[in-house]
């Protein structure tokens, strides 16, 4: 099966790798209990995204258990995780997986590594942006740059023609008047108010 | 319901209601309001911050919903139609609830004293009072022998931290099947469609998509009915099946069976047309 072949235990002999503050720092920004999983896997056999994923969900945790912490934040798995909580309805000790991967996914941009899913990095980035903006989401404009960024125009443009025409996208976006608000809530304006 | 004086409920529409699914927030507001109940748009609303805001920076994630939150007039519920921004909203006002520094953070920020008695409801919650009040009575056959399956999405009622708050699965089901719907039994009710991946990885989600399609297919449906207005979205734009099946808002199908809809250029924004589905069963001329 696709998904034994992709199981890759964490490497032994490399105790010198292991950060021994990771699982505490994950376990206190989460606010999730990791050393709860027992590795059943039950969270894996659920999530719709499993196969797609470098590491199955639970050895992310086990990951994060072991102190790897480079494997765990260079991981794809923590970007190709929605958050659609199938995880956390399958798993027997209730653990919040979602919440996990927010957090990891928080220090793997904080730690300067080399995101394991750059595009979807990027596409978070342009509708936060796009928030920043306009106080809403304009979808025309996020996918415009998200295309320029990624350089494929061509792919996909069936598809975002017809959403035009069917005026799925606007080519406006619309605002709110109270903008400065909710730029304040930005990391750049908040780093701003702490100088 | 009393004619000429509306019951008024705050309003949140969410940016795929306010845009790419218009279709399914016009049908709602023109449902409720026959229905005697007027939706008030929260004047200056935000985006919720989606799936981007709370992967990416929580700090956002969470004070985008909030100001939503505060903008929201006392003594009156506040509902939400995109299950993604309910949750949002829930999640946040739950946090709020919870944690008194966040809320003197909240009053300071935004202004105004954060309102614990602020009910946060699902357009489904809504529409669960109504036919309690008796309000479906007269429409029983309308969508008679209309066979669907009912595509819920991964958004309702699934985080951990909403454990015991309702859960709306079955919802369509009960309202469609009491309209003369048949509902069909599948297994991807609550299957995730993907949602952002189908930008950034649309391999990933077009793969999912499929799925879900096939499913619907062998399954024996004449159209899917979704809850979620980006489901709709993701599952038109990467559905591959080559006699495609129609996707349809909760929201439309609704608002047919109250004999409305037909001429309101709804279905005119379906990537994959529904009219020739709704006009062999005389839903629409």
């Amino acid at each position: 099966m696709e998904r034994v072949e992709k199981y890759i235990p964490p490497p032994n002999n490399r105790t010198h790798d292991r950060d021994s503050t990771f699982l505490s720092e994950v376990v206190r920004r989460s606010g999730v209990n990791v050393s709860l999983c027992w590795h059943c896997r039950c969270c894996g056999s659920g999530c719709p995204f499993a196969a797609d994923m470098d590491y199955l969900p639970n050895t992310i945790l086990r990951l994060v258990q072991f102190g790897l912490k480079r494997e765990a934040l260079e991981s794809s798995a923590i970007w190709i995780c929605v958050g659609c909580h199938t995880c956390s309805m399958e798993c027997p000790q209730a653990i919040d997986m979602a919440a996990v991967m927010d957090t990891l996914r928080e220090m793997a941009m904080e730690s300067g590594i080399q995101v394991g899913e750059p595009d979807i990095l990027k596409f978070h980035n342009e509708v936060l942006k796009s928030i920043h903006r306009y106080g809403r989401t304009h979808k025309l404009e996020i996918m415009m740059r998200y295309k320029l960024w990624k350089q494929d125009w061509f792919k996909d443009l069936d598809v975002g023609l017809k959403m035009l025409s069917k005026r799925k996208l606007d080519l406006m976006p619309s605002k709110v008047r109270n903008l400065g608000k909710i730029r304040q809530l930005f990391v750049a304006e908040r780093e701003e108010k702490k100088k | 319901m009393n004619p000429g004086r509306l019951k008024e409920i705050s309003y949140f529409p969410g940016c795929s209601l306010a845009t790419s699914a218009r279709e399914n927030n016009q049908s709602m507001l023109t449902f409720c309001r026959q229905s005697g109940i007027d939706l008030v748009e929260l004047d200056d609303w935000n985006c919720c911050g989606s799936s981007s805001a709370h992967s990416v920076d929580p700090e956002v994630g969470s004070q985008l919903p909030a100001r939503n939150l505060s903008l929201a007039p006392a003594g009156r519920p506040l509902l939400a139609a995109c299950p993604s921004c309910y949750l949002r909203l829930k999640i946040t006002h739950q946090k709020l609830l919870k944690d008194k520094d966040a809320r003197r953070a909240y009053h300071s920020r935004w202004g105004r004293p954060f309102n614990p008695e602020l009910e946060i409801i699902h357009f489904f919650d809504l529409l669960a009072g109504m036919a309690d009040a008796g309000n479906f009575g007269d429409r029983l056959n309308r969508l008679k022998g209309l066979r669907f399956v009912p595509y819920y999405g991964c958004m309702l009622a699934r985080p951990p931290q909403l454990r015991n708050e309702r859960n709306f699965h079955g919802t369509m089901e009960n309202f469609l099947s009491s309209l003369g719907a048949e509902p069909l039994p599948w297994s991807h009710k609550s299957r995730c469609c993907g949602t952002f991946l189908s930008v950034s990885r649309p391999d990933i989600a077009a793969r999912s998509v499929r799925k879900i399609m096939d499913g619907a297919a062998q399954a024996g449906a004449e159209c899917v009915v979704t809850a979620c207005a980006m489901c709709h979205l993701n599952l038109e734009i990467r559905s591959a099946l080559p006699g495609k099946i129609p996707v349809l808002h909760f929201s439309e199908l609704l608002s047919l069976a109250m004999g409305i809809g037909g001429g309101m250029g709804w279905f005119r924004r379906h990537l994959i047309d529904p009219r020739p589905l709704l006009k062999s069963r005389r839903l629409i001329a």
